[in-house]
C-alpha cells in the first residue's frame, strides 16, 4: 500500500475511475492516488478505521474528489461527516459528479464543498476540467501545513 | 300633508300587535258611536212623543174645566183653573180663548216676561210646535160635540235638556266599559294572531342574521291562514337547510377531490422530478465512458486501426456527442416546466442587446446585419425571456448561414391592438406546411448534415411563453426567411 496518497478518488463506477485517472495522468498530475469504491470506504480511509484501522492518522489526504452516488453512504453523507470533523473539515473536498442539479450544487455547498465540478460528458472539456482542478488545487492553492 | 304622512308611517311602524288593538278599539268605538246614537235619536223622538201626550191631556183636564166659565162668561173661575197649572214646573204660560177666538184667561209662571199670547183663530184646528227651545200645544175645547173654545199650552224643554244629558252621561259610562272590555278582550285575542306573527318574525330573523336554517317557528293548533304561513316557512327552512347541507357536502366532495388530485399531481409531479434527475445524472455517466473510451482507443490504438476503424471511432464520437446534447436540452425543457416565475418589470431591449452581443461573438467573422427596434418593457421573467431571445437569435444566425449578408430583425408590432414582439430573418425558410410540428420536441424541418441542433430549442422557447400567458406563431416561406411572433402581456400567466 502506497503510503504517500495525496488525492482520494471516491468513485464507484470504474470506467469513471479509469477516464478520471486518465485524465489526471494525461495531465501530468504525478500525485498518488487512492480510489475508495462507496462512501464507508472514504471515510474508513479518512478517519483510519476498518480495513485502515493501521493507517498512520497523521497522514490525511491533500486532496478528495467526491462522487455523490455513491453505494452505502452517498458523497453528500460523507461530504456532511468530513466538514462536521475538526481536524478534516481543512481537507479541500472537491465534489466531482454528473449531477447538475441545483439541489446538489446547494446542498453541496451548505454542508461546506470547496468546488463543485459537474463531470462534462464531452471528453475533451472533461480534460480540461480535471487539469483546472488538479493545477488549482495542487499547485496554485495553499492548505492549512 | 307632512305630518299626516308622518302619522300614517307611525301607524305602520307600530307592531303588529299594536295594529290590531288600534283595529279593535276603532271599530268598537265607532259601532258603539252610531248605537248611541240610534238610541240618543230614538229616545229624543220617544220622550217629544210623550210630551205632547202629558200636555196634550194637561190641556183637555184644563179645556174641560174651563167649559162652564166659558158658557158663563167668567174669566176668573177660568183664570183659577189655569193657575193650577202652576204644579207643572214646565208650564211657562197658557191661555183660554173663546170660540170666536179672543183672548178669554191667560196664565204665565213669571209675569215679568210674559209673551203676548198669539191671536188665534175662532176655528183653529189642535197642533203642536216645538220652536225657539219650547213645545207649544193648541187644543180645541168641545162641549156637547160643538167646539166652546181653544187652549194655548207653552211648555219649555228644561226636561228634555235634562234627560238628554242625562243619557248622555249613561252613554259615555257605557262607551267607556265597552271600550275597556273591548281593549282586554282584543287584548287576549290578539294573542292567537300577533303571537304567532311575533314568534315567525323572531325566527325569520334569526335565519337571516345567523344563517342558521336548523331553527323552526313554533306551530300552531289553528288551521288558519297563519297557521298555514308558519307552517310553510317551517317547510321553505327545511328544503333551504337540504340544499344548504347538499350543497355543504358538494363543496367538501370537491374539496376532498380537489386535494385527492393535488396529492396525485404531486406525486406525479414528484416521479417526474426523479426521472428527470436520472436522466440527468445516469444516462450521461455511460455516455463520456463511450466517449472516454472511444478517444483512448483512437489515441493508444489508432496506429493499429484502419483508416475506416478510425472513422467509425469519430462517428461513435459524433453520436454520443449528438446524445449529450439532447440529453442537455431535454433536461432544459424539463426545467423550464418545472421552474417558477420569477416576474420583474424588464426592458426587453437590453435582454435583446446582450444576447446580439454574445451571439456577435459567436457568429465569428460571419456578415449578419443586426436590425434591432424599440422594444418595451414586460413583466417577465428575465432570465426565462433572455432564453427566449437567445433560441431565437440563435436559430436565427443558424439558418442564415448560406446568406451574405444575413438580416436578422428584431422589433415590435401590433396585431388586432396586441403588442407583438417579432424575430425575422433572410434565412433558408421553411414550409408552413409544416408549421404545425415547429414548436414539437424533437421536432426537425431541416436534415442534420444542414443544419445542427436537437429540435428541442423552440419547444422551450413556446414553452417559456405559455408560462408567461403568451402565444407564439411562425411564419415563413422557403428560400424567403421566417419570421417568429409572440406575445406577452396577457395580465394573468397560466402555468
Amino acid at each position: 500500500m502506497n503510503d504517500d496518497v495525496e488525492i482520494l478518488l471516491v468513485e464507484d463506477e470504474p470506467d469513471d475511475v479509469e477516464l478520471t485517472m486518465r485524465a489526471l495522468r494525461s495531465e501530468n498530475v504525478k500525485n498518488p492516488i487512492r480510489v475508495a469504491r462507496d462512501g464507508e470506504q472514504a471515510l474508513d480511509y479518512v478517519f483510519c478505521r476498518g480495513e485502515f484501522s493501521d493507517r498512520p492518522k497523521d497522514r490525511p489526504p491533500k486532496l478528495i474528489l467526491l462522487d455523490l452516488k455513491l453505494p452505502k453512504v452517498d458523497g453528500l453523507e460523507v461530504l456532511a461527516e468530513l466538514k462536521s470533523d475538526a481536524e478534516c473539515r481543512t481537507i479541500p473536498v472537491v465534489v466531482l459528479t454528473s449531477s447538475g442539479e441545483q439541489r446538489d450544487i446547494i446542498e453541496s455547498y451548505k454542508l461546506g464543498v470547496n468546488s463543485y465540478i459537474q463531470k462534462p460528458v464531452d471528453i475533451v472539456q472533461f480534460r480540461q476540467a480535471v487539469k483546472a482542478l488538479g493545477l488549482y488545487w495542487l499547485v496554485v492553492n495553499r492548505p492549512p501545513a | 300633508m307632512a305630518g299626516g304622512l308622518g302619522v300614517i308611517r307611525k301607524v305602520e311602524n307600530l307592531s303588529i300587535k299594536q295594529q290590531l288593538t288600534r283595529m279593535n278599539m276603532l271599530v268598537s268605538c265607532a259601532a258603539l258611536l252610531v248605537a248611541c246614537g240610534a238610541v240618543l235619536t230614538y229616545e229624543v223622538a220617544a220622550f217629544r212623543q210623550s210630551m205632547v201626550r202629558g200636555l196634550s191631556i194637561q190641556a183637555q183636564i184644563v179645556g174641560a174645566n174651563s167649559v162652564s166659565a166659558l158658557m158663563f162668561e167668567d174669566p176668573e173661575s177660568a183664570r183659577k183653573t189655569l193657575s193650577a197649572l202652576d204644579a207643572a214646573p214646565n208650564i211657562l204660560s197658557a191661555g183660554i180663548y173663546t170660540a170666536a177666538g179672543e183672548e178669554f184667561a191667560t196664565y204665565f209662571r213669571v209675569r215679568q216676561e210674559a209673551l203676548p199670547l198669539p191671536a188665534l183663530k175662532g176655528d183653529q184646528s189642535e197642533s203642536h210646535r216645538f220652536a225657539d227651545g219650547e213645545l207649544r200645544l193648541i187644543r180645541r175645547i168641545v162641549f156637547q160635540g160643538k167646539q166652546v173654545g181653544t187652549v194655548y199650552i207653552r211648555s219649555d224643554l228644561r226636561e228634555q235638556g235634562r234627560r238628554i244629558i242625562r243619557y248622555l252621561l249613561i252613554l259615555t259610562g257605557v262607551l267607556l266599559v265597552s271600550l275597556l272590555s273591548a281593549f282586554v278582550l282584543s287584548h287576549r285575542f290578539q294573542r292567537t294572531i300577533a303571537q304567532p306573527l311575533v314568534g315567525l318574525a323572531k325566527v325569520a330573523r334569526v335565519v337571516s342574521r345567523e344563517r342558521n336554517f336548523s331553527v323552526r317557528a313554533a306551530t300552531t293548533t289553528s288551521r288558519d291562514e297563519i297557521g298555514e304561513l308558519i307552517e310553510a316557512f317551517n317547510e321553505m327552512l327545511g328544503q333551504i337547510q337540504e340544499r344548504d347541507s347538499a350543497l355543504q357536502s358538494a363543496r367538501e366532495e370537491l374539496e376532498q377531490r380537489v386535494a385527492w388530485r393535488t396529492a396525485e399531481l404531486e406525486s406525479v409531479n414528484k416521479e417526474l422530478e426523479s426521472f428527470t434527475y436520472s436522466v440527468a445524472h445516469d444516462l450521461r455517466a455511460p455516455l463520456r465512458h463511450i466517449q472516454g473510451f472511444s478517444a483512448a482507443l483512437s489515441e493508444e490504438f489508432g496506429a493499429q486501426l484502419s483508416p475506416e476503424g478510425i472513422e467509425y471511432v469519430g462517428r461513435i464520437v459524433k453520436g454520443t456527442r449528438r446524445m449529450g446534447l439532447l440529453i442537455n436540452d431535454l433536461l432544459a425543457l424539463a426545467h423550464v416546466g418545472r421552474q417558477e416565475l420569477h416576474l420583474r418589470w424588464t426592458g426587453l431591449n437590453g435582454l435583446a442587446e446582450e444576447v446580439v452581443q454574445d451571439l456577435k461573438e459567436e457568429a465569428g467573422g460571419r456578415n449578419i446585419r443586426w436590425q434591432t427596434g424599440d422594444l418595451p418593457s414586460a413583466n417577465c421573467d428575465p432570465g426565462l425571456m433572455r432564453q427566449v431571445f437567445y433560441n431565437l437569435l440563435s436559430n436565427s444566425v443558424k439558418y442564415t448561414r448560406p446568406r451574405n449578408p444575413a438580416v436578422i430583425e428584431i422589433g415590435q408590432t401590433h396585431v388586432n391592438g396586441e403588442q407583438v414582439i417579432f424575430v425575422r430573418d433572410n434565412g433558408v425558410g421553411f414550409n408552413m406546411k409544416y408549421s404545425a410540428k415547429l414548436f414539437g420536441v424533437f421536432q426537425r424541418l431541416h436534415r442534420i448534415e444542414d443544419f445542427e441542433g436537437t429540435g428541442v430549442g423552440l419547444a422551450t422557447v413556446q414553452r417559456i411563453i405559455h408560462k408567461h400567458g403568451g402565444r407564439i406563431w411562425a411564419e415563413a416561406e422557403v428560400d424567403m426567411g421566417a419570421s417568429f411572433f409572440f406575445t406577452l402581456n396577457r395580465a394573468e400567466p397560466s402555468l
